[in-house]
């Protein structure tokens, strides 16, 4: 019997999750709360994959509409890296600095 | 003929205003030239119109609403018209001529009789008005001429001053004026006099809408009358030229209101509550304007509070019904305070004016003229014997005799008072010696001065018999004067009245040099101008707190502060919400998007 059930996966990724969430928290570098991000949206993933995976229909194949969700996942992240890295590059050439605590004159 | 000559008689001199104002005004002669010619051909017109008798009635339609209202400019020429039109047209045509003298050296000659000839059309527009409407736009017209002419010296503050409280003042009057006529039309459908009278019935079935419409007509009698509590501006408006004092507040214009009551008198018949508030009012002027002219130093004003106090007659004559009285007693009254007027004005012109007339005295054998014009002036207005003033004086003393004791002794004690004043104004000022150098160098006046004089001299001491009076009023309406029966005890007590004042006054004042009585009650016009301009500064003052309190509080503080507050104080504390802080905005997010889904899913 495989040892290994759904449960196990969802409880993974919850820590993924949570782990991500606290660093995007808790962090300062703002490369690093982007990392953290990236964290979240693959613990996301890991859980849809894991519901793909265990829930087999009828015919005895996994449900792909989980698994195009996770594609979709991966496709939004990654035009948003590109455009939040592009952001990132550009406050650092205009403030020299990554750290979010210095960049609040937003504030009121 | 007959009813082309009152249309000539209206626009005479608005032509002649009309040509002064657009292209004349540079040219002094030629303005006093046009002036002229106007007065003189409105003068020959209303005598060919009153030698002829005739009655005129003819009308130019103005609007046209349907049966519900038609306003027409109108004439209406009956023996009333015809008393008028002599008076105004006549002392009208000497004051003008005076005028060319009395004005030679004035730099806004132009101007003068330019006003004078407006006002000469818009009081004869009056005069010949055959509906309330169109009286009451001259009513304004004449109100207009009067505040140019009493602030033609408008440099002077005072005179500004007095002109803008004349104007203002009669706004009142006239308030109540517009609103008579508007009660009369709704009830009748109607402003033209005949209209009127045939639709009298609508309004007598409502004897109290009766008495209000007759009393808000009556109130504009009282502005234009200068009847209390309206009688302020009067005395003040002696700041205008000596002619015009003569013409406008003395003989004419301040006639009107009489003039109107009159013309109206058919509907104020039918209510004796308003008849009786109208007696009241005049009674109450005349005598308190009478002892206010007991104090005053002023010529002008003495002969101001006198012609207060005649109008008050006047009123109290309709009053008691017997408006054909009244009528008599302005046409009398209209020649010799004319006469007066013009003859302090031959005075305060000799004296270089001067007119206070403790600094005049023995002006008698400098301006003997003036004097000899001035005392039969005086005569006529105290009522002696067989002058102007004695007879129609007696037909209102008559009248009030049948009808009411308290306006008969109210009449007979203004009698009594104006003897008194009158005779004081003489003594002082033309007896005794030359008390200033200016006085002692007096001197009578040119001829275009003392020609009327001498003519209004005539006119107040004939104005009163039959053969003059009696051919001018048309025998109908001079018997309507009589037409109370005879009581010989009356004009033995108006005479005594007379013989009483003239002789407490030369027993008085004969040979004094300064004032032996000083009765400040009257002397300061029993403090009525101080206590409105009290009311008024109260009024106002309460007012603009309030309105003070209501802009700062209300408008500024709940509108304008309120309204810039409340933006603000959302603004800062939605602001609160923007820390700066990126996690910050991040758990902000997250939180929000946590509370979503609980609410869809819940």
């Amino acid at each position: 019997m495989n040892p290994l059930t759904l449960n196990h996966y969802l409880l993974a990724s919850g820590l993924l999750f949570s782990l991500g969430f606290a660093g995007v928290m808790l962090r300062r570098n703002i490369i690093t709360i982007f990392m953290c991000l990236e964290l979240m949206l693959n613990a996301a993933n890991l859980s849809l994959v894991a519901f793909s995976r265990f829930h087999v229909g009828m015919d005895g194949l996994p449900n792909y509409n989980a698994q195009v969700l996770v594609f979709f996942i991966i496709t939004v992240a990654a035009a948003e890296v590109a455009v939040g890295l592009a952001i990132i590059v550009a406050l650092y050439r205009a403030r020299q600095t990554t750290h979010v605590e210095d960049i609040q004159s937003l504030k009121f | 003929m007959e009813t082309t000559l009152p249309w000539i008689i209206l626009l005479s001199p608005l032509a002649s205003a009309v040509l002064i104002l657009l292209f004349a005004h540079r040219s002094k002669s030629l303005s006093v030239a046009l002036s002229l010619a106007a007065v003189s051909t409105a003068f020959g017109a209303t005598l060919l119109l009153a030698s002829s008798g005739a009655v005129v009635q003819t009308a130019a339609t103005w609007v046209d609403l349907g049966p519900a209202l038609h306003l027409t400019i109108g004439i209406k020429v009956d023996a009333l018209t015809r008393v008028m039109l002599l008076v105004v047209t006549g002392i009208g045509a000497l004051v003008h001529v005076y005028s060319t003298v009395y004005m030679a050296e004035d730099a806004g000659k132009s101007r003068f009789f330019g006003a004078l000839s407006l006002f000469m059309f818009s009081m004869l527009g009056i005069v010949l008005a055959d509906n309330l409407a169109m009286m009451f736009i001259f009513w304004e017209l004449v109100g207009v001429s009067s505040f140019l002419l009493i602030g033609h010296w408008f440099t002077k503050e005072s005179a500004a001053k007095a002109a803008n409280k004349a104007f203002l003042t009669n706004r009142i009057g006239d308030f109540g004026f517009m609103s008579g006529i508007l009660l009369v039309w709704a009830a009748t459908g109607s402003v033209d006099f005949g209209g009127i009278q045939q639709n009298l019935g609508k309004l007598t079935s409502d004897p109290t809408l009766l008495t209000l419409a007759g009393l808000c007509l009556f109130c504009g009698a009282v502005g234009k009358s200068a009847q209390v509590p309206l009688h302020v501006w009067l005395p003040d408006a002696m700041e205008g030229p000596t002619p015009v004092s003569a013409l406008i507040h003395a003989a004419t214009m301040v006639a009107a209101g009489v003039y109107m009551l009159a013309r109206i008198f058919f509907i104020l018949e039918p209510s004796p509550v308003a008849l009786a508030v109208i007696a009241g009012i005049g009674a109450t002027t005349a005598v308190l304007a009478a002892l206010m002219a007991t104090q005053q130093d002023d010529v002008k004003r003495i002969l101001a509070y006198s012609t207060l106090s005649q109008l008050g007659l006047m009123v109290a004559g309709v009053g008691v019904g017997a408006w054909g009285a009244s009528m008599f007693h302005l046409f009398t009254h209209a020649f010799f305070k004319a006469l007066l007027f013009l003859g302090s004005g031959a005075v305060i012109h000799a004296l270089h004016h001067e007119q206070d007339i403790w600094k005049m005295g023995g002006l008698r054998k400098t301006m003997p003229k003036t004097f000899l014009t001035f005392a039969i002036g005086t005569l006529a207005l105290t009522g002696a014997p067989y002058l102007a003033g004695f007879f129609s004086k007696d037909a209102i003393l008559l009248a009030a005799w049948h009808k009411t004791t308290l306006v008969f002794c109210a009449a007979l004690f203004t009698s009594l008072l104006t003897a008194f004043y009158m005779t004081r104004l003489v003594v002082v000022a033309f007896l005794g010696e030359a008390r200033t150098p200016a006085a002692k160098h007096g001197h009578d006046c040119p001829a275009a001065m003392t020609v009327p004089l001498l003519i209004l001299a005539l006119l107040s001491v004939i104005a009163g018999y039959e053969f003059f009076a009696g051919s001018i009023f048309g025998t109908e309406l001079f018997h309507s004067v009589h037409a109370a029966e005879h009581v010989s005890l009356v004009p033995i007590l108006a005479v005594g009245a007379f013989l009483l004042g003239t002789g407490a006054a030369w027993a008085l004042y004969a040979g004094k040099v300064k004032d032996p009585v000083r009765i400040p009650l009257f002397g300061n016009r029993f403090y009525i101008d101080e206590m409105y301009a009290a009311l008024i500064a109260g009024t106002q003052d309460l007012l603009a707190s309030f309105s003070g309190w209501f802009d700062h509080f209300i408008l500024d503080g709940v509108f304008v502060r309120g309204l810039s507050g409340l933006t603000w104080g959302v603004g800062y504390t939605l602001r609160l919400l923007q820390i700066g802080n990126l996690q910050g905005y991040a758990f902000l997010f997250g939180a929000g998007v946590v509370a979503l889904f609980y609410m869809l899913i819940k």
